[in-house]
């Protein structure tokens, strides 16, 4: 497990070099061409690339997993809104053995996601939508608290950030640079080029038209060593949650549920926090084996078929062996050092009925879980009707519209 | 002259290394114990939730369940054994027994649809089988950590700390009975 993290560590920071390199060769360059191809304009490009960087940074260290939750309009809530939710939470944070309990968020959306967030696992939260729960049954949701948790314990939320925050600053660096080139040269630019002496004119030229490419594939690059990352964290993830809960068919019914779910996508995901959700939130119709390169995460199939190829056990090694049974690939996904000699048995299905309600009743049911987080008090009548009432009613009373029974409303303050 | 001094430097050198080699030994030892402490502590909090829970869950079913009267008394008399259980074999039997007798009440159950649709029972239900299944993760979890405390003391060369400051060998969390190896299978 330790090992684990301290290989995905290395990765990280190797990786997380590699975009800081790109970003400060960019910052040398763009500082070179508006100087006119002295290196002094270059150092001057890297201080600017490394002050936005800087101030990119620290805005999100300081309250990025806010700004998130804020972001998703998730609402904090405690065990009493959503008894299972709650349970199922600590069961994972027990069998993680996380040191404290991650905040639980719910986001009113239709359609079935979650992503976890914070810095350090003192400071995590996990968010679902409320179509996750009116979906999932209690097997699936623990599969899909666990792949969270996973993510919490493997420090994934840190490099998120971290990777993202770069990958943000290269894209405007080189934004703001090919904009700027593109509005000079509407405005005699080339005027200055041809007033300076030959040779000199010459290399500029050459050094720009390097500037150009290199603002051009800057992002593109970052963009891919983002997605290659944060693909590989999401099996590395899948294959905590199987050795969590001893169940991998959890996880896949669960995958299985949310990628044939017709709900649209969530609408308040973007491109950057993407990686932080279970399943890519903006979906693309008919492409269920989307293996291309710019995508966030694994193709679901393909996670589905790894998680159902575990049948001896749920350790990392059999994740593994699974990995490469499914992909075809030689590439290790997890270093040999992390595979501690154990043997993780397998257990059984807790519910056995599958959950298979109509639209109509999983729609009720989604209004009901915001309904709770909301403060709505439940009064249950006698004939069988249940009333709803709204926190800001007006009354201490309200009579049933079918018995016409009078009922109290409790904790009416 | 000179020799020796270099002899003795290479000596000192070498005492330094050691006794940092083993003072970082020690330290690693000293926090897989604690993670081990930790762990049977996350199991002894969720069995205290357990027996807390049973009564609850007994008065809530009594007025249902009249000719129920022996899987009551069952269900009871495993809880105080636990509760009366002051070593880690001693306590792993006796609990146990207790998640038996409670599957077996959790069968009786099923013949009794009215009690089946009572919210309260419905609640005491969740909040029971999540303890259970809390106490499945916390062994597992223990027993993780056990297995990487128990691998140290016994490898080269950290079993010759471990033997020089008495650290000792710790059991694992094991059911006795074959049936509820498979755990957690109490289906609610």
């Amino acid at each position: 497990m330790w090992e684990l993290i301290r290989a995905n560590k290395r990765n990280s920071i190797f990786l997380m070099m590699l975009m800081a390199a790109v970003l400060l060769s960019l910052g040398f360059l763009i500082g070179a061409v508006f100087s006119g191809g002295n290196t002094n304009g270059g150092f001057i490009g890297i201080m600017i690339a490394s002050g936005i960087w800087l101030i990119l940074t620290m805005i999100s260290f300081s309250s990025g997993d806010q700004i998130l939750l804020a972001a998703s309009r998730a609402k904090l809530v405690t065990h009493d809104v959503h008894p299972q939710l709650f349970n199922v939470v600590e069961e994972m944070k027990i069998a993680a053995g996380l040191p404290k309990m991650p905040k639980i968020y719910i986001i009113n959306d239709p359609a079935p996601n979650a992503f976890a967030t914070g810095r350090s696992p003192e400071t995590a939260s996990v968010a679902v939508t409320a179509g996750l729960l009116a979906r999932l049954n209690r097997d699936e949701l623990q599969g899909v608290i666990a792949h969270e948790i996973s993510h919490i314990v493997h420090r994934d939320i840190l490099f998120v950030t971290f990777a993202g925050i770069m990958l943000g600053s290269i894209v405007l660096l080189s934004q703001v640079f090919l904009r700027g080139m593109f509005y000079s040269s509407l405005g005699g630019s080339r005027r200055r080029y041809s007033s300076e002496g030959r040779g000199g004119g010459q290399a500029q030229i050459v050094i720009l038209i390097i500037t150009i490419i290199a603002a051009i594939l800057a992002p593109i690059m970052a963009n891919l060593l983002y997605f290659a990352l944060s693909r590989k964290r999401e099996y590395l993830a899948d294959a905590g949650a199987a050795r969590l809960t001893r169940y991998p068919e959890g996880l896949a019914s669960a995958l299985e549920k949310i990628s044939n779910d017709p709900a649209p996508q969530l609408d308040s995901a973007n491109k950057v926090t993407a990686p932080m959700y279970i399943v890519n939130p903006f979906k693309r119709k008919g492409q269920m084996k989307l293996s291309d390169l710019t995508s966030t995460h694994p193709p679901i199939s393909e996670r589905i078929r790894i998680l159902r190829n575990l049948t001896h056990g749920a350790s990392f090694k059999d994740y593994s062996e699974a990995y490469s049974n499914v992909t075809h690939s030689k590439a290790a996904l997890i270093p040999n050092s992390a595979m501690t000699k154990e043997q993780v048995a397998l257990r059984e299905a807790q519910e056995k009925a599958a959950k298979q309600e109509r639209k109509e009743k999983q729609t009720r049911q989604i209004g009901d879980i915001m309904r709770k987080v909301n403060q709505f008090a439940f009064i249950p009548c006698a004939c069988g009707l249940t009333m709803k009432i709204p926190p800001n009613f007006k009354g201490n009373d309200v009579t049933c519209p079918r018995c016409h029974k009078k009922h109290e409303i409790p904790n009416k303050t | 002259m000179g020799g020796v001094l270099v002899v003795l430097g290479i000596i000192l050198v070498v005492i330094v290394f050691l006794v940092l080699f083993i003072i970082g030994i020690y330290n690693a030892l000293v926090r897989l114990r604690n993670q081990v402490d930790n762990s049977w502590s996350q199991i002894d909090v969720q069995l205290k939730r357990r027996h807390d829970l049973i009564p609850n869950l007994v008065e809530t079913a009594k007025g249902y369940m009249k000719h129920e009267r022996g899987t009551f008394e069952a269900i009871t008399e495993a809880r105080s054994k636990a509760m009366g259980a002051n070593n880690v074999s001693d306590a792993s039997k006796a609990e146990g027994a207790l998640s038996e007798a409670l599957s077996k009440f959790m069968l009786v159950v099923e013949n009794y649809p009215e009690l089946k649709a009572n919210q309260n029972f419905l609640a005491v239900q969740e909040e029971l089988s999540s303890t259970e299944n809390k106490i499945a993760f916390a062994r597992q979890s223990y027993n993780d950590q056990v297995l990487g405390y128990n691998n140290k003391i016994q490898m080269f060369p950290s079993n010759v700390i471990a033997g020089m400051f008495s650290f000792t060998k710790r059991d694992f969390f094991e059911i006795e009975n074959e049936a509820e190896r498979e755990v957690p299978k109490v289906s609610f």
